[in-house]
This record gives structure tokens, sequence and C-alpha cells, in this order.
């Protein structure tokens, strides 16, 4: 479990890096912490793994207080760092049984965990090649079997698939989905809004060292974008004239082929708006939820807070 | 105990591994271990032949020992490229991170670390000067004595920890590899000098003398580990990507210790000097106590030894009677020759000599400097109670008038500075090593400013218009 209430981190006397960010994220949860580079997502993660001292506020990790148990912490915690941190001249076997004394762990659970994570990842067939002769994408593979030769129960992954091949990218997220059934605490801090979109259940947009929004998808969209839109798509010309709408739906948008309708409860009005049309005779083809992604939430968040129009 | 040795030889195993498998550090270690000293061999025997030609003999019988200190000192330059690399390299290439998020202790990174940095350079220091012993034992020439030689080897062993303790502290307090190797100059510099101060007494011939090279350099480098440990900061090696200096907060930082809380000067003088003077207490009573010390010492040798030298018979006595006499008179022309302000300012420029020179040493050379003074004053005595003069009376006209706020001053300097050395070495988890250093020095220039002048200016005074008066009354008849 990770929580924290107005962390803060000030760097050179006068610059915040991080202000006041507040989290709680529960077993079997995951967290996509997203912002621009230089946003605070790293220094938020340092002050989380006990490697940065908060300069206000308090946090818990694994129910460990992160000023007072600094060690604790780093035990039970997973990071994947933004760079891989490979040491080049040991193998892929030699990393992992490095980090698996580090932490701590016994000379049969060592193997063991070495053995699957290399198997699991795909790296078992390079195990006694120098990590300096990866490609980008197996470094990377190297670097979260690293963070999870412990077995932790809380991960800080930053950046977890990047510069992975689609298939590795998708095992690795295959492997923190189970992570996450196997009540994990999960931060991840990405760019990738796709992968956030499909792993979080919470998401938090930073800027400037403040969270700007933390929520569901559903919640995010609906507060930065409106509420849900539908769009009833014609086989034809279709000219709908004056519509009765029910209470609730408001008309977003007309072409001649297609209408588009905000709506706050579709389960109740919905039906009302397909009987109005079928009502008229209009050549409906198709009437479904229009797609918005978390990229359009994301881009007119920041949009917002600089300052400037969200061209959507 | 065992579980810290395991953690410490965990990470100083991975480096030996790493160490041992990048050419860039095995083959010049190699070549230097297995060329110079064919080279050193070489160039010995020629000089051997050529000063045999001059009968140079104090030189040819410390040749040997200068050169097994020159052969094992250039393998120990590796020691510079092995620690500066150590954490900011590691930062560099992103490899620290992982390991700072592990639960090893601080302690067990540190020292792994510097073990690593020791080991390996001492290795080859030593196999060196092995193949350079085996070539010289072929040669006609005299060899050095095997305490000569556990000497050596053990200045050796003291360079390669100084080196790189110092090296170590700078690898953790750099943001990058450049700016760790600009730095080491820090570094090479002074061991370099000291490495010529140890020849001198290499060919000075006393072998014994080379225990205080030995001690000192011990000394300084069981501080400077105990600083690296101190500051040693996980926070400090993440926090920052650049090396920026921030001129407005320093200034602000500074300011507001040497300030403190006070509203006006008057203020300043009543509330925060007295505060600073509390904080002094104990480096006060050290220092202090030190001086006495060396100022009994001295007379006291003075005394017992200088007989041996010098023959006291009546008409030596008279003459170095007559000598202080002709220097009495000078006495008038004293204010002319030395005016007070410029008294004033050799004896302020002394005690920021002391401070510099406690600095770099974490008050210990500073402190010496100050004992030395003492222990004139001391020797001074000493020499009047052997030519006659009552001891006593000398340090009552001759230097109390003054040296109550001279010495008071100088030992309040001093112990300011001992402060601002054994702030550096102790820990705060708080601040990072520039801000212990500007507060110290805050501190430091509190005393300097509040009572280290004003007690100079009067004790200028005073030695320039007084005690030339008073010396002349309690010996009118010089």
């Amino acid at each position: 479990m990770i929580e924290c209430e107005d962390l803060s981190k000030k760097y050179n006397g006068d610059f915040w890096a991080v202000d006041g960010v507040s989290l709680n994220i529960q077993p079997g949860q995951i967290l996509a912490l997203l912002g621009q580079n230089g946003a605070g997502k790293t220094t938020t993660v340092r002050m989380l793994t006990a490697l940065l001292n908060p300069t206000r506020g308090w946090a818990r990790v694994a129910g460990y207080d992160v000023m007072k148990h600094p060690h604790e912490i780093r035990a039970n915690v997973g990071v994947l760092t933004e760079q891989h941190g490979l040491y080049m001249r040991m193998t892929g076997e030699e990393y992992l049984d490095f980090f698996g004394r580090v932490y701590g762990l016994e000379s049969e659970t060592r193997k063991k965990r070495n053995q699957y994570l290399l198997e699991y990842f795909g790296l078992a067939e390079a195990a006694h090649r120098r990590s300096g002769e990866y490609s980008k994408g197996m470094k990377q593979k190297l670097a979260l079997a690293r963070a999870l030769i412990h077995d932790p129960s809380v991960l800080l992954l930053d950046e977890p698939t990047s510069a992975m091949d689609p298939e590795s990218a998708q095992l690795v997220r295959s492997e923190i989905a189970r992570l996450r059934s196997s009540k994990r605490t999960i931060i991840i801090c990405t760019h990738n809004l796709a992968e956030a979109e499909a792993l979080a259940d919470t998401i938090a947009i930073i800027y400037r060292g403040r969270i700007l929004l933390n929520g569901s998808l559903e919640e995010l969209k609906r507060k930065v974008l409106g509420p849900v839109e539908y769009e009833a798509q014609f086989s034809g010309p279709f000219d709908a004239g004056e519509l009765e709408l029910p209470e609730g739906v408001e008309l977003a948008s007309r072409s001649a082929t297609s209408l588009r309708f905000r709506v706050d409860a579709p389960l109740v009005v919905n039906p009302k708006i397909v009987h109005e049309l079928t009502s008229r005779k209009a050549p409906l083809v198709s009437f479904q939820e229009v797609s918005r992604k978390l990229e359009q939430v994301y881009l007119k968040t920041m949009a917002d807070a600089q300052g400037v129009a969200y061209a959507s | 105990m065992r579980r810290n040795w395991d953690a410490i030889w965990l990470v100083a195993r991975r480096e030996f591994q790493d160490q041992f498998r990048d050419w860039r550090i095995v083959v010049p270690m190699a070549l230097l271990v297995s060329v110079f000293p064919f080279i050193a061999d070489d160039t010995t025997r020629q000089a051997v032949n050529f000063m045999s030609r001059f009968g140079g003999e104090l030189i040819l019988d410390n040749l040997i020992p200068f050169v097994i200190l020159v052969i094992g000192f250039f393998p120990l330059s590796f020691t510079l490229v092995v620690a500066l690399e150590a954490f900011v390299g590691e930062k560099e290439r992103g490899t620290i991170e992982p390991l700072l998020s592990s639960p090893l202790e601080d302690k067990h990174l540190y020292l792994g670390k510097l073990l690593v940095g020791i080991t390996t350079p001492l290795v080859f220091s030593f196999l060196s000067i092995g193949i350079y012993l085996i070539l010289v034992s072929r040669h006609d020439v005299e060899f050095p004595s095997a305490y000569m030689l556990a000497l050596i080897l053990l200045l050796t062993f003291a360079h390669a920890i100084l080196m790189v303790s110092s090296a170590i502290v700078i690898s953790v307090q750099a943001t990058t590899i450049r700016s760790a190797n600009l730095m080491a100059s820090f570094v090479v510099v002074p061991v370099a000098f000291l490495l010529q101060g140890e020849t001198i007494l290499i060919f000075w011939g006393n072998e014994d003398v080379l225990w205080f090279a030995i001690l000192g350099v011990a000394l300084l480098s069981g501080l400077l580990v105990r600083l690296g440990l101190a500051h040693f900061k996980r926070e400090y090696l993440l926090g920052r990507e650049i090396d920026t200096l921030n001129f407005k907060n320093t200034y602000r930082v500074f300011r507001d210790r040497f300030v403190g809380g006070a509203k006006s000067f008057l203020t300043w003088y009543r509330v925060e000097i007295p505060a600073t003077l509390e904080q002094l207490k104990q480096p006060l009573i050290i220092v202090a106590g030190l001086g006495m010390i060396a100022l009994f010492a001295s007379y006291a040798w003075v005394i017992v030894n200088v007989p041996a030298y010098i023959e006291f018979s009546p008409e030596r006595v008279d003459d170095l009677r007559k000598l202080v006499s002709d220097n009495l008179v000078d006495l008038d022309q004293l204010r002319v020759r030395l005016p007070a302000p410029l008294l004033f300012f050799y004896n302020a420029r002394t005690t920021i000599v002391f401070l510099l020179m406690g600095l770099v040493s974490f008050g210990t050379l500073g402190l010496t400097l100050f004992m030395f003074n003492f222990a004139l004053v001391g020797g001074v005595l000493g020499a009047a109670d052997l030519v006659g003069f009552s001891p006593l009376l000398t340090f009552v006209v001759g230097v109390l008038p003054h040296g109550l706020f001279e010495l008071t001053a100088v030992i309040l300097a001093t112990a300011a500075m001992l402060r601002v050395g054994a702030l550096l070495v102790s820990p705060d988890t708080d601040k990072s090593l520039g801000e212990t250093l500007l507060l110290s020095l805050a501190d430091w220039f509190r005393v300097f400013i509040g009572l280290v002048v004003p007690l100079l200016a009067v004790a200028a005074v005073i030695e320039i218009y007084l005690t030339p008066v008073l010396i002349k009354m309690a010996f009118p008849f010089l």
C-alpha cells in the first residue's frame, strides 16, 4: 500500500520539484503517474523509495514511514529506474544473482527466482552473455527482472516498456497485470498513454510538481471532457429537424449523415434517443459511444494548465 | 559485524570483478607494473655509477628507498581513476540508483568502494616494488634495511588510503566525472608536495622521522574517511543533476547564520556572540590546554636541551645579553619600522592562515601552527632564563600586556577553526557538506569579526606603544 499526504520536495533552496502530492493506492491497484519531463514524477518516486527526504508532508510505503524506516522500505519495494542501470560487464545471471544477494535472498531462493525470471522474460538463453551485448529491450527486461528479484509487495516502475518491441512490451504488461492480481501495489510512471489506459486503475497527472488530476479513467474523462458522447450514424443524408430530446441530453454536433449527443445517464436516456430517431424514420446504421482516449484528457489538462487552447 | 562485512564484501567483490574485466584498467596497470621497475632499475644503476664517481654517499645510501617510494606511488595514481569512478561514474552510467534503492546501508556502499579503491592499486604497487627489489638485489648496491622497507611500505599504504579517501569524497560530491577529474587536482597536487616532503625526509637520513609522515598521513586519511562517511547521502547523489552555484542562496544562508536573530549591532554582541562562545566552550578548553602544553614543553625542552648545544660560559652569556640589549635599543624605533596597523594586519592574516590550513586538514594543521606559535613563546622564555633573565618577568612585561589580547584572540580564532574541522567530519543528516562548511565558516567569521579583530587591534597598539616601554622599565640595567 502507498499513502502520502502533502508530499513536497524543494531543491536548491527555492525550487519546488514536487509540491503537495497526495496519493492513496491500495494493494492490487495500479496508479499511472503521467506528466511532462521534469514534472516531478521521478522525484515523487524517489521520495516514495526513501531515496530523497521530503521537505514537507509524509508518506507510508508497504506500511513503513519513509522518514523513519527507509531501510525497510527499500527492502520491500522493487524499483525500475528511468535508466536500466545494468552493469555492462556482468552476465544477466550474475546481475540477478548480485541483486539477489543485495536483497538478502538465500542461495536456493536466489537460484529459483533467477531461473524463473530469466525464463519468464525470455532471457534464459542469454543468461551467460554480458548484458552489454543485450538489445535495448533485453536490457529493459533484465532491469525489470532485477526489480522483481525479491518479490516485492510494492513496485515503482519508471517507463517499464520503453525501448521494448511490441511482443516484449505485451509480456511486461501481462506481468504487471499478474502482479496486480497478486495484490501488489504498483506505480507506473509513463509517457505511453495507451499503456496507462490499459493497465491503470487510477491515473494521476502531475504538472510542475502538483497533481492536477487524480482518479479512474472514467472519472477523468467526465471531469475533463464532459459527459459521454454518443453518435448516431445514418446510411444517407437525414434531416433531423427539431428533435424532442429527453432531459439530460444535449445535441453536441450534427452533420448530414450523423448526430452527436452529450449524455448524462446513457442507460436511461439512450433508448429514448433511439426511439425518437426511429420514430422519425431515420436511416439509422449505428448508435454508439464516441471513443475518448486518455490522450485527449491528458492533452486538454496540459493545455488548460499552460493556458493554451486545446486542439482536439 | 559479520553482516556488515558480508555487505561490504558484496559491494567490493562486484567492483573487483568489474575492474578485472575492464582492459582499460588492467592493461595500463600491468604495463606499469611490468615495465616501470625495469626502467627504474636501469636508472638506479646509472645513477649509482654516476654518483660513485663524485662520492655522493648521502644520496647513494638513500637512492633505493627513494626509488621504492616513487615506484610504489605510480600505480597508486590509479586509485584516483578507480575511486573517482566509484560514485559519480556509477551515477553518470545510471547504475547507482538501483544500488541506492536497495537495502544496502550507506557504510556498506562507501566502505565497499573504499576497499576496492585501496586494494587494487596497492596490490599493483607492492607488486611493482617487489619486482624492483628483485632486480636491485642482483646489483652490488646497498640494500635498504628491513626497517626502512617496512616504513616505506607503510607510507605507500597510507598514501593509498589518503588518495582514495579524498577521491571518494570528491566522487560523492561531484555531479559528473568531468568535474570529479577536475577536482582531482586537489588530491594530486598536495600528494605530490607530500611526496617531495617525504623525499626530503628520506634523504635527510633519519628513518624515524618517516613515522611522523606516516602518522600525519594516516590521521588525515582517517579524518577524510570520516568526512566521506559523515556526508555520504543518497539524496545528495541523486538530488543534483548539474552543479549550480546559487550565490543568492549561499549569501542568504551565510548572512542568516552570521547575523542570527539580532536586529541591531548591540543585540548581536549581547546575544549572538555569547551564544557562539557557548558553542566554542569545548574547543576553547582543548586549544587553550594544547597551547599551554606547547608553551611549557617548549620552555622545558630549551632549558634541558639547549645547554648541550651552546656552552653558557659567563662570557657567552654576556655576549648574548649584549645582543638582547642592542635589540632593545631598536625597540624605540619599533613604531616606525612596524606601525600598529601593519602588526594588526600580520596577526589577522596569521589567524586566517590558521583557518585555511585547518580547512584542508580538518583543523589539524591549523592547530599544529597554533601550537608552534605557543612553543615559540615558551622557547623565548626558556632562552631568557638561560641568559639570566627572569622568565616570569620577561613574560609579564614582554608578553602579557599585549598577549592578554593577542593570545586570547588567537586562542578564540583557533578554537573556532577547530570547530569548523570537527563539524566537517561530524555526521549531520539534514545538511550537505557545502551547507555544513558554509554555516561553520559563518560561525568562524562571527568570532573573527566580533572578537578576534577588536582584540588584535588593541593588542597591536599595546605591543607597539606599551610593551617596549614596560620592557625598558623592567630591564633598566640593559
